[in-house]
């Protein structure tokens, strides 16, 4: 019985992507508001990659409801899980070959994550990619040596303080620009590393609070007493 | 041009196709974990074709990268990452645990 009504399902879906791929040609923009962005958002905004000047700058209320929802399910996530007992019995390490790339691995993915965050405004990716990244770096480590401490309270204080910048940085905007997230600080050049006004600084502020919550969640779901056997 | 990008996207499709099917039926739930970022990696190519290099990126790097991890401990926290059918992965599995 499930089965025919997961394929009742499925084929709802497939008729439902026939017809909406049967009314647009592959690639045809739909809307309008799409091409007026792209139109108004490079002089507005000053940002060479357009879609953070909408996440940040048209939709960036958006993007602090994202971060809100993230935020509680990452705390909703901890609770459910708890914490391993301080003496509790863990996995041992993991071979040598393991151990030498999670070395090896933890400086390269910390660069390559900041890397994204801050260049956020000039090629594809952000914070929420450099984060996710950042988080795999601080993951990775703790994969190949499970019984090594997790500072979830430092953790947990780089979170609040990202946290806190985004909105004290639209506070500002409400401030000086008239608009709760409204850029500041001026466009600059654009393409340059310091462009795009206050869009580096939220971004770097999204990247910390995504990689610090996604680590914990991470150690905290990681964090299993061996089983004896 | 725009031919050589339509195969891509038709080798995207079918491998995204075959990952979902195998999420079906392989017996062992880490190896579906492991298919369904196959499907999440073949989305990744196609955003890149349709030129969404930001999506791109966030598809792999959460749809193919974090989910996949969270997915797989889960497993393990469940109780479910053994292997039941197969008597000779006992020697992998002292390795792994």
């Amino acid at each position: 019985m499930r089965n025919y009504v997961s394929l009742l399902f499925v084929a709802g879906l497939a008729f439902l992507l026939f017809v909406i791929s049967g009314q647009l040609d592959f690639g045809a923009a739909p809307m309008l508001i799409g091409q007026a962005i792209n139109q108004a958002a490079p002089e507005q905004v000053g940002a060479a990659n357009i879609v953070t000047s909408v996440v940040l700058g048209y939709r960036a209320l958006d993007t602090l409801g994202e971060l809100a929802i993230l935020f509680t399910a990452a705390t909703a996530g901890g609770l459910m899980l708890g914490r391993a007992r301080a003496g509790a019995t863990h996995d041992p390490e993991a071979g040598f070959i393991l151990r030498t790339a999670a070395d090896l691995l933890f400086p390269l993915l910390l660069v390559v994550g900041l890397f994204i965050i801050v260049h956020g405004h000039l090629t594809p990716g952000g914070g929420f990619q450099g984060g996710v990244i950042l988080a795999a770096a601080f993951f990775v480590p703790l994969l190949a040596r499970p019984g090594t401490h997790f500072d979830h309270a430092s953790f947990a204080v780089v979170e609040g303080l990202a946290g806190a910048t985004f909105i004290v940085i639209g506070l500002f905007g409400l401030v000086y620009g008239g608009e709760f997230l409204a850029p500041l600080l001026g466009q600059g050049e654009m393409g340059s590393l310091l462009s795009a006004g206050t869009l580096p600084l939220l971004y770097i502020a999204v990247g910390l609070k995504v990689g610090s919550e996604l680590a914990g969640l991470m150690a905290h779901i990681a964090a299993y007493e061996a089983v004896d056997s | 041009m725009a031919d050589w990008i339509n195969w891509v996207a038709l080798l995207a499709v079918l491998v995204m196709l075959a990952g979902a099917v195998a999420v079906l039926l392989l017996n062992n739930f880490l190896a579906a974990v492991a298919a369904t970022s196959v499907v999440s990696l073949g989305a990744a190519v196609i955003f890149v074709l349709l030129r969404a290099p930001d999506v791109a990126l966030t598809e792999a790097a959460v749809g193919a990268g974090l989910s996949s991890v969270i997915m797989a401990l889960c497993l393990r926290r469940l109780g479910l990452w053994r292997i039941p059918s197969v008597t000779a992965g006992v020697d992998d599995e002292a390795g792994n645990s």
